[in-house]
């Protein structure tokens, strides 16, 4: 077997062991939080009878590690269980399954943060090895200072900006990104062109700074010199001689900047009321709905493992000494 | 050698292809510009080769480097000119320089290893400069490199090019370089030392393939070393550079018959260093039938069995990869053994060093190649050398300093040293204090892993000197790692010749540089190049006599 597939099959066990150690965190966790879903639900007033005969029926009187399994067998074909919200104290009329809860926003956040990653990561590749290219220059300072700025305001803050000008004062885009699974795909990128700017704003600088500082460490290293007295242009010296081996630090940053879009872009939903799992997440939470919480938190830990093997996965293709090896 | 492919470009020798005049640069540091060339004329003939020798810091590489017009970051021309074929280089656009480097000028440099790119294939990085100057087509370009790889010798030259830079050994890369700067047919080769860092073995076949393809294409070259008898075998004239300043320019045999300058005469000197060997039957350390290897993978050493003569030098040769240095790890416990034992004063030590006794440690002592690394920046020399005093000696105080002082004298060094810290130290000052620490805790045994390997030829000198009179003095035995046979000879009583893991022969000094040799050990000493110009003709008709030419890098 090729050394760089038995790597990444290593790779790909070792993140499917974490997930797993996560997914038993996750659980226990959620166990030992203050509060009861059957009390929130039925009130201080119900008689404790009644708060058992709903915890049977959702099966809260089981021991935890049975309750585990049964979850973490569902989880693996995708049945995140029951929600425990929609439910009427004692009745099973609209029970809803989890995983009809989360898919049509999963797929809302998946898409804002294609669209974002597909803006962001080519602008800052391109804005670090010009910066690279023209160290030290008035360009690498202005592009320094602007992306440096943007990411040190708020979220909300750029956001509330952006919306000021580009959707109250010059009517270019709408302020609020409010999209549903009928929303055609033209429409769908318009609507999301706003939140999708601000998420860019955020993480452009990380990405971009890294480019420029990973190329610029190789620029004092003996083949880069060589290439320059064999008379190579200053660009192909940055493109073709220091980016190529320059990839396993910035990928690594891109990944965890795309985890980021992924799980972390709350505020920003919120901000334009999109629909995505963030917002719903935090309303499981305040609601107490505890299938719902587990999974997200194994869809957001999933995600960190997945865009990390692939960081990881590039950093090894992109190193010859692993990719051809003696 | 193939001669299909020789072609002539009216490049005949004669006319004047690069003349330097009055060139100065400047260098950055400590926050001033300091003078590195203070006025260097050089005059180049088309088909000529010019030795430019000297200390590290003479400023070999950075006047070879205004050759072709270029200088480091931190490093600026100032004055003079320099004209190559017309151009002013100094004046013409940063442009008009790029279109000649690369085309017209080319550099080959010292680490071939480091100076390829690890990304790319070979053949993508030696025909480039043929591509982007538009010199010729890919498919041209790549049929020409396939003919250049055959005339460097190297193995399968279809194919080696398609491979990337770690999969070949460092003899083959520093003939690919040399193919690199070639593609385009230069009128000019900028060599940086191009052989300093490979073996004596691999060295030889270089030199020929470098030299026969300079003739071929009646190029010229600038040939940078600290390596006089390499640079009498590849230049027409030599010039010598101290601190920035021409000591002497000459013809080569008639600067290696009668040179001129104290100078260079001093740099002819060190290698008329000699010790007469003597024998000793009390073995002070014996190493016993030891495997060896890293991780339980293949076998690194292979029945390796030396004895170590009390108070006498033992050298280990060989070429890198040989085994010298893991020999030592196995023998200062770093590295335990799978197989055999090594004795000391006929007791058996422990195979690991944590299992070793603070005597047993004591004992032995080591000194390494780069003094720089094996020192902690931030220790005073007072530190440096104190720390074995306190933990062998149980030393404290003004008996400390007192010791510590005796010690800097030992190694003919004065007492204001004690406060510096390794960054205020020369090169040679820095293995001096390694040595003094090494003596701090008054071993029986100094184990030295090519101590001199990387300073200059005189400072070289200084430190076997001090070396031989510390043995007279206090009765140390040395073991003595190297791959440079002039520091065999300067320094051995018996010598131990390793090959591929293994030992080869060893024996007193005079029988081992004497025949008949072993073949191993034959092609090892042959290769060691002499002060001779003709010394590589005569070697190559030799080799090419006997037809059995051994390839010592493949």
């Amino acid at each position: 077997m090729h050394p760089v597939l038995r790597t990444v099959l290593q790779r790909l066990g070792l993140g499917l062991l974490t997930l797993l150690v996560v997914s038993i965190i996750i659980f226990s966790s959620l166990i030992f939080l203050p509060g009861d879903f059957a009390t929130a639900i039925l009130g201080q007033a119900a008689t404790p009878e009644t708060v058992a005969a709903f915890r049977k029926e959702l099966g809260l009187d089981e021991p935890a590690f049975i309750r585990y399994f049964d979850w973490l067998r569902g989880a693996l074909v995708g049945d995140f269980g029951t929600s425990f919200s929609g439910r009427s104290g004692g009745s099973a009329g609209a029970v809803r399954q989890v995983a009809d809860l989360i898919e049509p926003r999963l797929y809302n956040t998946l898409f804002l943060a294609a669209m974002t990653a597909i803006i962001a990561v080519p602008l800052a590749l391109t804005l670090g090895i010009m910066a690279a290219l023209y160290r030290n220059s008035w360009f690498d300072r202005a592009v320094n200072a602007a992306t440096l700025t943007t990411i040190s305001f708020p979220e909300f803050f750029v956001a509330y900006i952006l919306m000021l000008f580009l959707a109250v004062k010059f009517d270019v885009f709408p302020s609020l990104a409010n999209v549903s699974d009928t929303t055609p795909f033209g429409e769908r990128v318009y609507r999301c062109m706003l939140p999708s700017i601000t998420l860019t704003l955020v993480i452009v600088a990380h990405m971009m700074r890294m480019t420029r500082a990973a190329i610029i460490n190789l620029l004092a290293s003996p083949y880069i010199e060589m290439a320059q007295l064999k008379g190579v242009s200053r660009t192909n010296v940055i493109v073709h001689h220091a980016l190529p081996n320059a990839w396993a630090p910035i990928v690594n940053v891109i990944a965890f900047n795309l985890a980021y879009l992924v799980v972390g872009v709350v505020v920003v939903e919120v901000v334009f009321v999109y629909p995505g799992v963030g917002q719903l997440m935090v309303d499981s939470v305040t609601s107490r709905d505890i299938p719902v919480v587990q999974a997200c938190a194994l869809i957001f830990a999933a995600t960190y493992i997945l865009l990390n093997l692939f960081a990881d996965v590039i950093s090894i293709i992109t190193n010859p000494r692993l990719l051809h090896p003696r | 050698m193939s001669t299909k492919n020789k072609q002539k470009h009216g490049r005949e020798k004669g006319s004047v292809l690069l003349e330097m005049r009055d060139v100065y640069i400047d260098g950055y540091s400590d926050d001033k510009w300091h003078p590195i060339i203070k006025g260097v004329d050089v005059t180049l003939h088309r088909g000529e080769i010019m030795g430019m020798i000297g200390e590290s810091g003479a400023g070999k590489s950075t006047l070879g480097l205004a050759a072709m017009g270029f200088a480091r970051p931190g490093c600026k021309i100032t004055k003079g000119s320099i004209m190559f074929d017309g151009m002013d280089l100094r004046a013409i656009s940063e442009t008009e320089r790029r279109a000649l480097h690369g085309s017209r000028i080319a550099y080959v440099a010292q680490s071939a290893a480091a100076a390829f790119n690890p990304a790319h294939q070979l053949m993508n990085q030696t025909i480039e400069s043929a591509l982007s100057h538009g010199i010729m087509p890919k498919a041209e370009a790549e049929e020409d490199a396939k003919k250049l790889f055959a005339a460097l010798q190297l193995p399968d030259p279809d194919n080696i090019g398609y491979r990337y830079p770690h999969q070949v050994s460092g003899g083959q890369l520093q003939r690919a370089m040399t193919a690199m700067a070639m593609s385009s047919r230069p009128d000019l080769i900028i060599f940086d030392e191009p052989t300093t860092a490979l073996d004596v073995t691999t060295q030889v076949e270089v030199l020929a393939a470098m030299r026969n393809i300079v003739d071929q294409f009646h190029t010229a070259a600038i040939y940078i070393t600290h390596d006089l008898a390499v640079v009498a075998q590849m230049a027409d004239k030599i010039k010598v550079l101290r601190y920035g300043n021409t000591v002497e320019d000459a013809d080569t045999r008639k600067m290696l018959k009668e040179p001129k300058e104290d100078y260079t005469k001093t740099l002819w000197a060190v290698r008329s260093l000699y010790k007469e060997e003597q024998a000793n039957e009390d073995v002070v350390l014996r190493i016993h039938d030891v495997d060896a290897s890293y991780g339980g993978g293949i076998k690194v050493l292979e029945d390796v069995t030396i004895q170590v003569p009390r108070g006498r030098t033992v050298a280990i040769v060989g070429e890198s990869g040989s085994g010298k240095s893991t020999t030592a790890r196995v023998i200062t416990g770093l590295l335990p053994p799978i197989k055999g034992e090594v004795y000391f004063n006929g007791e058996p030590l422990p195979p690991a060093l944590k299992d070793r006794s603070k005597e047993q440690l004591q004992r032995i002592q080591m000194i390494y190649q780069m003094a720089d690394t094996a020192m902690n920046p931030r220790h005073t020399v007072r530190d440096i050398i104190g720390r074995p005093l306190e933990f062998y000696l149980g030393l404290r105080g003004a008996a400390l300093d007192q010791k510590i002082v005796q010690l800097l004298e030992l190694i003919e060094l004065d007492e204001s040293f004690i406060d510096r810290l390794p960054g205020e130290l020369s090169g040679g000052q820095k293995q001096r204090i390694c040595i003094a620490r090494a003596l701090a805790a008054e071993p029986d045994v100094i184990i030295c892993d090519e101590v001199t390997s990387a300073l200059d030829q005189i400072v070289q000198e200084g430190i076997l000197k001090l070396l031989l009179r510390l043995q007279e003095e206090l009765n140390i035995t040395y073991l003595f790692i190297t791959h440079d046979i002039a520091t065999v000879e300067a320094i051995s009583d018996e010598i131990v010749v390793m090959f591929q893991g293994g030992v080869v022969e060893q024996g007193p000094k005079t029988k081992i540089l004497n025949p008949p040799f072993p073949p191993y050990t034959e092609l090892l000493l042959s290769s060691v190049p002499q002060m001779d110009p003709d010394w590589l003709d005569t070697l190559l008709a030799d080799r090419a006599k006997k037809g059995d030419v051994m390839k010592a890098s493949g």
